[in-house]
């Protein structure tokens, strides 16, 4: 962004009324601040807490006044985090209830109470059987309602009709909403949101907008029936709560630095929402998203995950007091023998996930490049019709995927009447309930088979186009779904060898007939565990946008094992040049020795360096500091409003004193608050391997270089990231700048 | 347990009394398999934990006697509870919020290119290049808007920021569904 930009930033004129609606006007960017799409300077985020810390601290002895702001501001981080407990549970409440009802309303209502779903319709009646356990008078499909016949084949159309419709109507809502409200809204969050907490600023992409349209489109797009889950985009919805409530508190708002570490445990409260795992959500903060995490978040990030489920708790939205769906108990062990299936499952899940990266960046490459990209929504339509037309025939596919994982997480014992557990029961058996022997198979095993097979198909090939499009979705729950499917299938196979044929060796010892042997629902669990590992690794699909705030994660991989002592000189002498290789390498500077504000705003103007450095004359070039380009432009544009009498024609100084000048002068602007007087510096016999490593242990954003004490250039964190590229053979100039 | 709020109005009584009190949202659930010719069966009361068990719950018992107890022990019965307040407000709540929404985006979506159209001339609408591909005609707003600011009231200030939220969303578009660099 040229400063020309910046200078078009609207400054409203200062006026008297209407103080109660300032709120509307337009922020004017602070000194400080971070343009957007740019990463922000960890350093200088540290070192500006820590002034605000020991400032408060200092003050807190001087009155109780001031002990008890202090004690405010200590305590403002606990309340953020209850906060957003709170928040995201709450909406995750809400998320999981209208799921519910919506999901089901694909297919029928319930008529006593429209706002129940079929589960909660059914709850009170009597009339629900064995065989059928939701059956009730009160909820009718639709065929049923419209022309009072519930079976036969016109009733059979009539339901597929209007479940098609339902299913396009939602996401078509989904799409448009998304598309006119917060586009930004689309896809998990979860990559984007690695991004920004490791230092990236993409400004919107927290906001409160997108908050509204992601609750509200997630609700849609999930009861389409769309292969997608929502546990990703309640990442991304606690995050944004994270950035609302940071907003309350200035100690967060105005240091990018302290707002990560709240965003750190905001996403920890996010994924303990969507599994009802605190624990779990917080390794997945540390692990996963986080780039800088100090102990004190980890305390953090674990209350405001457990104020977030305990809020779910108290919503109850499963009705029987449990977080997730997924809730499930195996009484029987298992055997060492059982570890080859399950190996076999990890290669399943392996090769699964190949196959889905693979196929879903060629995809999303086709998306980006073709004609398909040009019409969003159009192609949302179109997946959801044929994910609904494929998927309303088989009963595996027409529930909703958590559903489905459910069943067949679920042991088949004596209470079950699915027909999954269609197996053959011997009438004399008087085991209780959990300790059934191992059954031969009934038909309904074999049906549900064919048709689970069927649907594993179905789930692998629709999850492909599914994810991408610009709704949000999740890849959590396609993938454990896909993973439950093929375990369950291998299980049950598992389970009759192991009653058919007993006698063999390697079941003679584990398996006795007459106890039980095989847990087929614990083989899905496994194939889930193995299916989700795979599939999460996003940063291949993103953008170079994204690649290059994140240089830590390559070089951990590939070491620069390749670099020797003798590319330290070229490295840094290639960079001298701020701006786009190839300008021609002016250098610019500023010296301590007096100039006009409005000779600074001409070299603002003519030029579009994105810093400058300090030197005490041109003639001496003894470097005294840097100014980033961003700040300087707005330190001259608000000066106005601080020091009356700043004109053009005032003198600019970066000393501690003002410059003796006559007193028919104008008022100078003394611009010292905005020289960093130690940046940092590295030698140009440096190597390598050690810059790449100050940039990325400190965080930094660019790095001055000299040579026999005088200034020689400066190496950004791009410049770093291009030599990496170049170090594994890849295009430099993919790596984008603005 | 909730207890009725006694209000003087007999119909708000009925109403508080309808939202708050509702013992059918307790209930004990009783699955009880096949047992020899016996087919399976789910009984359902609404009783409190302490009776939440097999003898309380399950009515007509099946079998007799000596049986009572074999049958018993094959039955599982578990507590639920659910708050079908919390269900009814967060349905309505949320179809009311993405109601709003819905007529939001048809009003930004149809009905302001329509007014905006029939108020200023089709003279003024000067179509920019940033709206290729982009059917709403949000720059030309602000243009337009710009040349009747008169005073900064509080109308104004609703429609600049309502148009500055306009831009941010435009720019957000083009960079998500137009080049395609952010969110692939």
């Amino acid at each position: 962004i040229s400063p020309a930009e910046l200078a078009s930033t609207p400054t409203e004129e200062p006026n008297g009324s209407g103080h109660l609606m300032d709120f509307l006007d337009e922020p004017f960017p602070d000194v400080g601040t971070y343009e957007d799409f740019h990463t922000i300077d960890w350093l200088r985020e540290k070192s500006r807490d820590t002034d605000r810390h020991r400032k408060i601290t200092s003050k807190s002895k001087e009155s109780l006044w001031e002990l008890i702001k202090s004690l405010l501001d200590a305590w403002s981080g606990w309340v953020v985090m209850l906060l957003i407990g709170l928040l995201s549970g709450t909406l995750a409440g809400v998320i999981d209830l209208a799921v519910d009802w919506m999901t089901d309303l694909k297919e029928g209502v319930c008529l006593t109470a429209f706002w129940y779903s079929h589960e909660q319709c059914c709850w009170t009646s009597n009339e629900t059987t064995f065989d059928d356990r939701d059956k009730c008078p009160q909820w009718q499909k639709w065929a049923e309602l419209m022309t009072g016949h519930a079976e036969g084949a016109g009733a059979y159309v009539l339901n597929y009709l209007l479940y098609v419709m339902w299913a396009l109507l939602f996401s078509f809502l989904a799409v448009s909403l998304v598309r006119v409200f917060a586009p930004y809204a689309c896809g998990s969050g979860i990559p984007e949101i690695k991004t920004i907490l490791s230092g990236f600023i993409i400004r919107g992409y927290l906001g409160k907008w997108t908050l509204l349209i992601k609750t509200v489109t997630l609700v849609l797009a999930v009861s389409s029936g769309l292969s997608l889950g929502k546990e990703g985009p309640l990442v991304h919805v606690a995050c944004c709560c994270g950035n609302l409530f940071c907003s309350l508190f200035s100690k967060y708002s105005k240091n990018e630095g302290k707002r990560r570490e709240v965003l750190s445990a905001a996403a920890a409260a996010g994924v303990s929402v969507a599994f009802g795992a605190p624990i779990g959500g917080v390794l997945f903060s540390l692990e996963e998203v986080s780039y800088y995490f100090p102990l004190k978040t980890l305390w953090r990030s674990f209350f405001a995950a457990l104020v977030a489920a305990f809020t779910l708790r108290a919503i109850n939205p499963f009705g029987n007091s449990r977080l997730v769906l997924f809730y499930v108990e195996y009484h029987t062990p298992w055997y060492m023998a059982e570890l080859v299936p399950f190996i076999l499952l990890g290669v399943f899940g392996g090769l699964w996930g190949t196959l889905f990266i693979r196929a879903n960046i060629a995809w999303c490459r086709r998306r980006k490049t073709t004609l398909l990209g040009k019409y969003p929504v159009l192609e949302v339509i179109a997946v959801t019709g044929i994910t609904a037309v494929l998927a309303f025939p088989n009963p595996y596919t027409r529930r909703s995927t958590s559903e489905l994982i459910s069943e067949l997480f679920n042991d088949c014992g004596a209470l079950e009447s699915s027909q999954l557990c269609d197996y053959v029961n011997n009438p004399n058996m008087s085991r209780p309930v959990d300790d059934i022997p191992d059954r031969p198979a009934g038909p309904g095993v074999y049906n549900a088979l064919w048709q689970l097979a069927l649907a594993l198909v179905f789930k692998i090939v629709i999850t492909i186009f599914t994810f991408g499009m610009k709704i949000p979705s999740g890849l959590f729950i396609p993938s454990m779904a896909v993973g439950a499917i093929a375990g369950r299938i291998v299980g049950i196979a598992v389970e009759q060898m192991a009653y058919h044929h007993h006698d063999w060796l390697i079941f003679k010892n584990w398996c006795r007939p007459g106890a039980d042997c095989v847990t087929p629902g614990l083989y899905a669990m496994v194939g889930a565990a193995a299916c989700l590992g795979e599939p999460r690794r996003p940063q291949k699909r993103s953008s170079p946008l994204l690649r290059q705030s994140r240089p830590e994660k390559r070089s951990r991989k590939k070491g620069l094992n390749g670099t020797s002592r003798e590319e330290s000189t070229p490295p840094t002498l290639a960079t001298d040049e701020r701006g786009p290789r190839g300008k021609a390498p002016l250098w610019a500077f500023l010296t301590q020795d007096p100039t006009r504000v409005e000779e600074l705003e001409a070299l603002i103007k003519d030029t579009d360096y994105k810093g400058f450095r300090v030197v005490i004359s041109r003639e001496s070039e003894r470097f005294m500091g840097f100014v980033q380009g961003r700040d300087l432009p707005l330190a001259i544009r608000k000066s106005p409003f601080k020091q009356d009498g700043v004109v053009s024609s005032s003198v600019v100084y970066f000393t501690e004193d003002a410059p003796l000048l006559p007193p028919t002068n104008p008022q100078p602007l003394k611009l010292r608050r905005i020289l960093n007087l130690s940046p940092f510096t590295v030698t140009d016999h440096t190597p390598m391997e050690t810059v790449v490593d100050i940039f990325r242990k400190l965080g930094l954003r660019q790095c001055l270089v000299t040579r026999s004490g005088r200034l020689l250039g400066i190496i950004t964190k791009k410049d770093v990231l291009r030599h990496m590229a170049q170090m594994m053979n890849q295009d430099p100039e993919s790596i984008m700048f603005n | 347990m909730y207890t009725c709020i006694h209000v003087s109005l007999k119909n708000a009584k009925s109403l508080i009394c309808d939202l708050l009190q509702n013992s059918e949202d307790i209930r004990c659930k009783c699955i009880c398999p096949p047992y020899r010719d016996i087919e399976g069966q789910i009984y359902k009361q609404n009783v409190s934990l302490k009776d939440c068990n097999c003898l309380h719950v399950v009515e007509p018992m099946p079998v007799d006697g000596k049986d009572v107890e074999a049958y018993c022990l094959r039955c599982e019965c578990k507590f639920e509870e659910r708050s079908s307040a919390t269900i009814k407000v967060t349905i309505i709540m949320y179809l009311s919020i993405l109601g709003l929404l819905l007529l939001y985006m048809v009003y930004l979506t149809l009905l302001e290119p329509m007014l905006k159209r029939r108020l200023f001339g089709h003279s003024q609408l000067i179509q920019s290049d940033d709206d290729v591909g982009d059917q709403q005609p949000f720059a030309n707003a602000h243009n337009v808007l710009s040349h009747s600011h008169s005073r900064p009231n509080m109308l104004n200030k609703v429609e600049h920021a309502q148009q500055r939220w306009r831009r941010q969303v435009q720019e957000q578009r083009k960079s998500v569904f137009d080049r395609h660099v952010v969110l692939s």
